[in-house]
């Protein structure tokens, strides 16, 4: 009994000191964490950049209303702490968080959010310069576009009337493009205010050496908590080799874009990690059904499973994607895990092209982009690929290619019959993938099913959340049907960091804030 | 002396109009323009008219060209389409560390390749001179991503000896003055940035210093070899001067003209930027920043990176020329 009671005790003791012991090491304060990139950010004004060296930068230093939850695209409190919508999904209020400061000491409050939304929305806002503000016109649909008004009802409630409902409203609300800047900060350096950018985020800006580093330091009053680290420099070390010498050689602790020819060398490296980003894109082949025979479905069912996706990830992603079967990457809500991929069987494919009247293949031109795409790492060699598998039922594939300024021209004019294409999701909302590529107005492979149409207008209209996601599954059933594409692969971009880097939680959006990862040294 | 100076400036003004001319009409007549690459698969026909208008692309060549030549004479190289930056500020801001790159790479340059070319001519057909000229061979047609990776990979990564990339660890705080950061650390004393920068400096200078250095040693070689052979040559050895003294004093300064021209040139083309070495070495220099603004269509940096280098070349070729007279005073300026 002593004995029984004793070990108890030891157990509770030990069970307590792990407990202990990993409460202790969940989480260390300190430390400078150095993140090397290819490239040098263009500026840290983020509602005025498109690029996403920029982003990375500016998702550290600014706060958006809404946020993503780490590791996905759903939505969760920003700088506000709840909101509601009108049941006409026409009137947005957004109850904030009270007593966050930017980092000139100024309140975020109503009037601040207010004053960003009118800078950008109103071209003849007094600091509505300094750019093109790209990314308000192409989510809210121009100047001012859907948002009428913004009001600030009282210090700490703001609220939005929209002239007709977008579903995706709270999604576009998270983007880092809709960083909050302190409106002091903003009329303090005018048109050179994206070289002194003032947010609320968790980490502050210090320096900007051109085409070198940035330098950013905790934000020791962050809502959100105090970071665990005291500093971040982001580097630019454009080569992708040189950029992952320096990881080995310890003098950067994590890094983006590595050749994936070093992966193997990471896997075997027990000092570093492969961390991966979920998918966000979607890297297609395309049939235009102006170019016959491929107004014919069973000509284009015929290719999809003439494809073996398989082996072109093998071989053409280092095994660093997943194949697609929807145009949704996976890790959007909505997506339709239900729908059954065309498998790769030639002898059906043959078959069906038997069925279409062309027992005996046929010769077309197939288009592929000259430069890689983060969804089309090497577009040559999968074009090649392709190339074969189609040989394989007799039909015969004549590569084509143009510069990538061209080959976009071409496309949007509907003169390519069959193209590699892909997206990366802007707003993690399916209707960011499904309308934007696929809905009969927008898209351009000569698709059209009013069906469709009617189903992505209605999931645009609609403020409930259950009514979408059955609308977007729908959606997917009756493209995967009509096969438009062949849906190649959702590739899910690789980062390497030491093992001493804690708690990276790399989000599909490509952007993350860095407040809590630590360093374990 | 003077007169020949102002008359070499004068003549900048025709280059600098050709310059822009060229430069402008070649970059306008590559397809696709910075609106299609700034959106890409965005770039839908509303988006795309929406960003040309605001950057000015849908006026006809000649006023664009207008509006860019009517601000040069005042020192306005226009804003940069895709930072908003004025154009010279983003050069001035790394023009310094091609500079100080270019400076480190010559020094290696001159200071292996003069007295290896040296020793070569007075050994012909040696093996040191065999050697040499080998060496100088492979430096010609080495490509220097590949011993650029090769340098950090062995002095970096496998040693440990010396930093890997950039100009400056971090950690090591230096106020910039001229952004020349051996100059910036010697004047504020602060050895610890002195001795990191130098460091930092040693090996995208070893790298970028191959190709110079080898046509430094060749051109000193042949340059010596002709010289010695001449008369007066002869005549100072028969005097019963020491061979040192014939080297260095008769024959080296005699062979010089060329030497300094082949250095002068060189160094000419390093102040344009080295792309490959600052893109191995991710040296935040001019090189590296042109490049990437061609790959952007930024119209104004590149127009600007481009003239701004046609005139630092003008400028050191005049300096090269100018140092002829005191080499040789032979020569004469009118």
């Amino acid at each position: 009994m002593k004995w029984r009671s004793l070990s108890v005790l030891l157990v509770l003791a030990l069970v307590l000191g792990a407990f202990s012991l990993s409460a202790f090491a969940e989480g260390k304060y300190g430390g400078t964490f150095i993140f090397g990139r290819g490239g040098d950010s263009v500026g840290l004004d983020p509602i005025q950049v498109t690029d996403g060296e920029s982003f990375k930068v500016t998702q550290q230093i600014y706060d958006t209303i809404v946020q993503y939850k780490p590791g996905t695209t759903e939505v969760i409190p920003g700088l506000a702490k709840e909101w509601e919508v009108s049941d006409d999904g026409l009137r947005w209020t957004f109850y904030l968080r009270e007593g966050v400061k930017f980092h000139d000491g100024n309140p975020v409050n109503a009037e601040a959010i207010k004053w960003n939304f009118d800078r950008w929305r109103l071209v003849d806002h007094p600091y509505h310069i300094g750019g093109d503000f790209t990314y308000y016109s192409y989510m809210f649909q121009g100047f001012p576009g859907i948002i009428k008004e913004v009001n600030a009802v009282d210090e700490y409630t703001v609220e939005f009337v929209l002239t007709e409902p977008q579903a995706p409203f709270l999604n576009n609300l998270g983007m880092v493009s809709f960083g909050i800047a302190s409106p002091a900060a903003v009329k303090k350096w005018g048109e050179d205010y994206f070289k002194h950018p003032v947010g609320s985020g968790p980490f502050k800006f210090v320096e900007w050496k051109k085409d070198d580093r940035i330098v950013l330091e905790a934000n020791e009053d962050y809502w959100g908590g105090r970071p665990y680290l005291d500093k971040v420099v982001f580097r630019s070390i454009p080569d992708n080799g040189a950029r992952y010498m320096e990881l080995q050689a310890g003098t950067i602790d994590m890094m983006d874009y590595i050749n994936p020819e070093d992966v193997a060398s990471v896997k075997e490296n027990p000092e570093l990690d492969l961390v991966l980003r979920p998918s966000f894109n979607v890297g297609y082949f395309a049939m235009h059904q102006n170019f016959p025979p491929f107004d014919n479905v069973l000509i284009r069912r015929a290719f999809n499973h003439a494809i073996n996706k398989e082996n072109l990830i093998g071989a053409f992603y280092a095994g660093l994607a997943q194949p697609a079967k929807n145009p949704l990457p996976p890790s959007l809500w909505g997506y339709n895990d239900e729908i059954k991929d065309y498998e790769y069987d030639l002898e059906k494919a043959k078959e069906l092209l038997a069925k279409a009247g062309y027992p005996d293949g046929f010769e077309f031109d197939l288009w592929y982009m000259p430069v890689p795409r983060p969804y089309f790492p090497q577009p040559k060699l999968v074009a090649q690929a392709i190339q074969y598998y189609l040989s394989q039922i007799g039909v015969k594939a004549n590569l084509k290619t143009v510069d990538w300024g061209t080959y976009l021209d071409k496309y949007y004019a509907d003169e390519l019959p069959t193209y590699l294409l892909g997206w990366t999701g802007d707003n993690g909302d399916p209707d960011n993938f499904l309308y934007v590529l696929l809905d009969q107005t927008q898209n351009n492979c000569g698709y059209k099913n009013d069906e469709l149409h009617e189903i992505l207008l209605e999931a645009q209209r609609t403020v409930d959340h259950e009514r979408r996601v059955e609308l977007y599954m729908k959606a997917q059933e009756i493209i995967h049907n009509d096969a438009p594409w062949v849906p190649i692969a959702h590739s899910t971009p690789p980062l390497v960091k030491r093992s001493y880097v804690k708690n990276y939680i790399p989000n599909p959006t490509s952007t993350e804030k860095f407040h809590r990862v630590w360093l374990d040294k | 002396m003077v007169n020949y100076i102002i008359k070499r400036l004068l003549a900048l003004i025709p280059i600098i109009i050709g310059v822009v001319l060229i430069v402008f009409l070649m970059i306008h007549l590559i397809p696709g323009d910075p609106a299609q690459v700034m959106l890409g698969e965005r770039g839908t026909e509303e988006a795309l008219a929406a960003l040309r208008e605001s950057m000015g692309l849908n006026d006809p060549l000649y006023v664009q060209f207008w509006r860019y030549i009517s601000k040069l004479p005042r020192g306005d190289f226009g804003r940069s389409i895709i930072s908003n930056n004025p154009v010279l500020l983003e050069i001035s801001h790394r023009f310094p560390a091609t500079i100080e790159l270019s400076v480190f790479a010559m020094i290696f340059a001159v200071l292996i390749g003069i007295p290896a070319g040296i020793f070569a001519s007075i050994h012909q057909n040696s093996w040191f001179d065999n050697l040499s000229m080998s060496f100088a061979l492979i430096g010609v047609s080495m490509p220097i991503f590949w011993l650029g990776l090769m340098l950090i990979w062995l002095f970096a990564v496998v040693l440990g000896w010396l930093p890997p990339s950039s100009r400056l660890s971090v950690g090591i705080e230096l106020n910039n003055i001229t952004n020349l950061y051996v100059l910036d650390s010697l004047i504020q004393g602060n050895w610890p940035a002195l001795w990191d920068s130098f460091k930092h400096l040693l090996l995208p200078s070893a790298a970028l210093a191959t190709i110079p250095m080898a046509i430094i040693a060749r051109m000193t070689r042949s340059s010596m070899l002709e010289v010695l052979r001449q008369d007066y040559i002869r005549t100072a050895y028969a005097k019963g001067l020491s061979g040192r003294i014939v080297v260095y004093k008769h024959a080296l300064k005699n062979a010089l003209v060329p030497i300094i021209t082949v250095v002068g040139l060189q160094f000419g083309v390093l102040l344009g930027g080295a792309i490959l070495t600052e893109t191995i070495f991710s040296w935040p220099g001019l090189g590296r920043y042109l490049v990437n603004a061609i790959y952007a269509r930024d119209y104004p940096v590149v127009q600007g990176g481009i003239l701004f280098f046609s005139i630092t070349f003008v400028f050191v070729n005049l300096i090269v020329d100018l140092s002829y007279g005191s080499i040789d005073p032979r020569i004469q300026y009118d």
